[in-house]
């Protein structure tokens, strides 16, 4: 066990999937000679060679298309986006061929691929560079949609992904590569499908996944000093969604916040209302908040991004009024 | 615009009501939630209020007439409205006034004002059970809404207040817009359970925490088919006890020694002690609902009293948690209500189990016939000094004859029994109605 980066856990991810396995290759734009945008394949083209890290031109369409050829012929390939910003370009693939391949089919053409990158917004890329988009992705049958937040669960879920024979869109964070965790050095795996309870408490469920579950527990660290506890749900899968850990975790709050850095209308917390309400409304002793990203495109200002975007504050502001306690 | 006055169903078993008098005449202003008439509904006398402002500008039908629910009796407008359609559409509805000779071609209406508002009722004295089978709780009917439509409270306030029998209309909410949540449930539930008890004013909303649901199980539905096949919807069979009153008798006259304000009737210690027998039995205070059993944790108990016409049967809510000076007054006033026709529908609906008392008219014994869906009623008879043979000697006592009538898809022969067991056990023992 050691303490590394979430940039370095799936690097190690990366490396150690394609010492298992010859048929696991890395190609997207600027993951070999400059080691990648955010250095997630750093050594890579060195130990692996430039046929299983291939550089591409900046054609997201035409590199997802071919990943999902490979995929067909019966390589593993892992598209990076260098953001899911530019991933746009190529969602007829992600969405018309990966997700439906094997459906379409009639079970011929499994689709055992990758598609991950950097998801939501830094910090002033404004509205175009700045978007989060697990509840377009999630919306998808055929899709499997995880958002890993801590680098060991970057780690092991990037390996069950590479493992996985569906194929599997792995959202990170630009502001998330810095951050450090323990990592075990060896192989594991983080299952798909399965939220982690991230802190316990009674007072309150408060529902997050990626970035926003440091956010979460910034806010649990908060109300903690006023004797509040909040439990910490990471949904870290939100395609399968684990609606048992999400149900047994109201079922003893009795109340919940739903905070997602993407837009309110449909958003992954509409998702996790629906089934809270379903599954435990005798439990319920108040309507379910969200915080959410506001109604508008990203700001470029500093001071409006700042506005714009989920924070502790507000989430703060939440769990008070879900507690019928005063709002400071 | 104007608005048309239906007859409306003012009880929950109404189908036609006759119109006693109208309070207004054609021509009146008229306000909405102003008493237009007074309508003899099957149970009562209700009163029939505007829907709507303008001028009572036609009635439709007279003093005394009888209307179906939801004919037309009468039409509010503004003054110069020209109304000719709304009153042909009276007219031609089928659901026509039995006023307007017009009508003729309307043959169900109930012309003759003869027409008996109950007549089913006066078939049998075992009829004493009670009128036709009521629904447990009643349905909404016009007046002062029931506080339990306005109640918010979160789920879980509703599901932890039924789990401790906290009533959640007796408890202040402390959430936004008065919602009642948790904290303010378990605040209630830790509060003397006398406090809890609910009132006799909002007596029939029932919740769940009331009563049990039973499944049925393969013999008990056996049962109900093949009994039900044997005897009419209702297969029933009865039980006769006789029981020793000299007890009660002496109870009662040392309470009256102690003053008016300590008098009881036998039929209050009657009714005490068959809702004490009840709560001790509740497979006998249930009601058969097709598919399971409802057994009633609450002892609701029916009275059927002789009115003009027929009968009817106010509640006594939770009789079995009530001392006798409540119960005594409270049946008296029911009773006195009752041949006024002034109860409202809520004080009629809801009972578990009835009693049926004909020991005023000198009937000794005999059977009545059940409410559904109630599964048992209790035929009281008169009590009568007779000699009885007690440890080998003949002596003198005060005996009451009851004839319980069991539905057999809810009670069997043994439960009824055991039933009438703990009746004895109270009537020949009464200080055991206060212990």
């Amino acid at each position: 066990m050691s303490v590394i980066t979430y940039r370095d856990a799936l690097n190690q991810a990366l490396r150690e999937e394609m010492q298992r396995d010859d048929r696991v290759f890395l190609m997207g734009e600027e993951v070999a000679v400059y080691q990648g945008a955010y250095k997630v394949s750093k050594g890579l083209l060195q130990e692996f060679g430039e046929m299983r890290v291939v550089d591409t031109p900046i054609t997201e369409l035409g590199f997802a298309g071919v990943g999902v050829g490979a995929a067909m012929v019966g390589l593993r390939p892992v598209i990076e986006f260098m953001t899911w910003n530019f991933a746009l370009l190529a969602i007829d693939q992600v969405v018309n061929a990966a997700a439906k391949m094997l459906y379409m089919s009639g079970g011929q053409y499994p689709m055992p691929m990758v598609f991950r990158g950097p998801n939501g917004a830094a910090l002033q890329l404004a509205a175009q560079h700045s978007q989060a988009w697990e509840s377009w992705l999630a919306h998808i049958p055929g899709l499997k949609v995880i958002t890993p937040a801590t680098p060991y669960d970057a780690k092991g879920m990037l390996k069950a992904a590479i493992r996985d024979d569906n194929p599997v869109v792995v959202l990170e964070g630009e502001m998330l590569y810095n951050t450090k965790g323990e990592v075990p050095d060896g192989d594991y795996i983080v299952p798909i499908g399965k939220a982690e309870v991230k802190r316990e408490g009674e007072h309150c469920t408060l529902v997050a996944h990626g970035k926003t579950v440091l956010m979460a527990l910034q806010v649990a660290d908060a109300l903690e000093k006023e004797g509040i506890r909040v439990e910490v749900v990471d949904l870290r899968t939100i395609r399968p969604m684990d609606v048992e850990t999400i149900a047994a975790s109201v079922r003893k709050t009795n109340r919940a916040v739903v905070l997602e850095e993407g837009w309110e209308v449909c958003g992954v917390g509409a998702q996790v209302v629906d089934y809270v309400q379903r599954h435990c409304f005798d439990h319920l002793d108040a309507p379910i908040l969200r915080v959410h990203q506001e109604d508008v495109p990203m700001p470029y200002a500093k001071n409006l991004e700042r506005t714009a975007k989920p924070d502790v504050a507000k989430t703060i502001a939440a769990i008070r009024q879900v507690m019928y306690l005063p709002t400071a | 615009m104007a608005t048309k006055v239906f007859m409306e169903a003012l009880s929950p078993t109404m189908e036609e009501g006759r119109l006693v008098k109208w309070l207004k005449n054609e021509g009146d202003a008229v306000k909405s939630g102003d008493i237009l008439a007074e309508v003899e509904t099957d149970k009562a006398i209700m009163e029939l209020v505007a829907r709507g402002d303008g001028i009572l500008r036609r009635r439709l039908t007279g003093d005394g007439d009888t209307s179906p629910v939801g004919s037309i009796i009468g039409v509010i407008a503004a003054a110069d409205e020209n109304i000719d359609a709304l009153i042909a559409e009276a007219s031609g509805g089928g659901g026509a006034s039995t006023a307007a000779p017009a009508t003729a071609a309307a043959p169900a209406t109930a012309a003759a004002p003869a027409t008996a508002a109950t007549p089913a009722t006066a078939a049998t004295p075992a009829a004493a059970a009670t009128p036709a089978s009521q629904p447990p709780v009643p349905v909404p009917v016009p007046g002062p809404r029931p506080p339990a439509a306005d109640l918010r409270s979160s789920p879980l306030a509703r599901r932890i207040a039924a789990e401790r029998g906290v009533e959640l209309g007796a408890i202040q909410g402390s959430g936004p817009g008065g919602r009642i949540i948790k904290r303010d449930v378990e605040a209630a539930a830790s509060q003397p359970p006398v406090s809890r008890l609910p009132s006799s004013v909002s007596p029939t909303a029932a919740s769940a925490a009331d009563y049990q649901d039973l499944p049925l199980s393969q013999i008990r539905k056996t049962i109900a088919r093949r009994l039900a096949e044997s005897i009419g919807p209702i297969p029933t069979f009865y039980l006769t006890a006789e029981l020793d009153m000299e007890r009660v008798a002496e109870m009662r006259s040392a309470m009256a020694e102690l003053g008016d304000g300590f008098k009881v009737s036998f039929n209050d210690i009657i009714i005490k002690a068959v809702a004490s027998a009840l709560a001790q039995h509740p497979e006998c205070n249930a009601h058969w609902q097709g598919d399971s059993i409802r057994q009633w944790h609450r002892v609701h108990i029916g009275m059927a009293v002789a009115i003009d016409d027929g009968l009817i049967t106010p509640v006594i809510f939770d009789a079995d948690r009530k001392g006798l000076r409540q119960l005594a007054a409270e049946s008296r006033d029911l009773a006195k209500r009752a041949r006024d026709r002034k109860l409202t529908p809520n004080e009629y609906t809801g009972s578990t189990f009835s009693i049926s008392n004909l020991g005023m008219y000198g009937i000794d014994q005999f059977t009545a016939i059940i409410n559904p869906p109630e599964a048992g009623i209790l035929a009281v008879g008169s009590i009568e000094a007779k000699p009885v043979v007690i440890e080998g000697a003949v002596s003198v006592r005060r005996r009451l004859r009851v004839t319980l009538s069991c539905d057999h898809r809810v009670i069997d022969g043994a439960a009824g029994a055991r039933f009438l067991q703990t009746l004895r056990r109270l009537i020949e023992n009464p200080l055991l109605l206060v212990y």
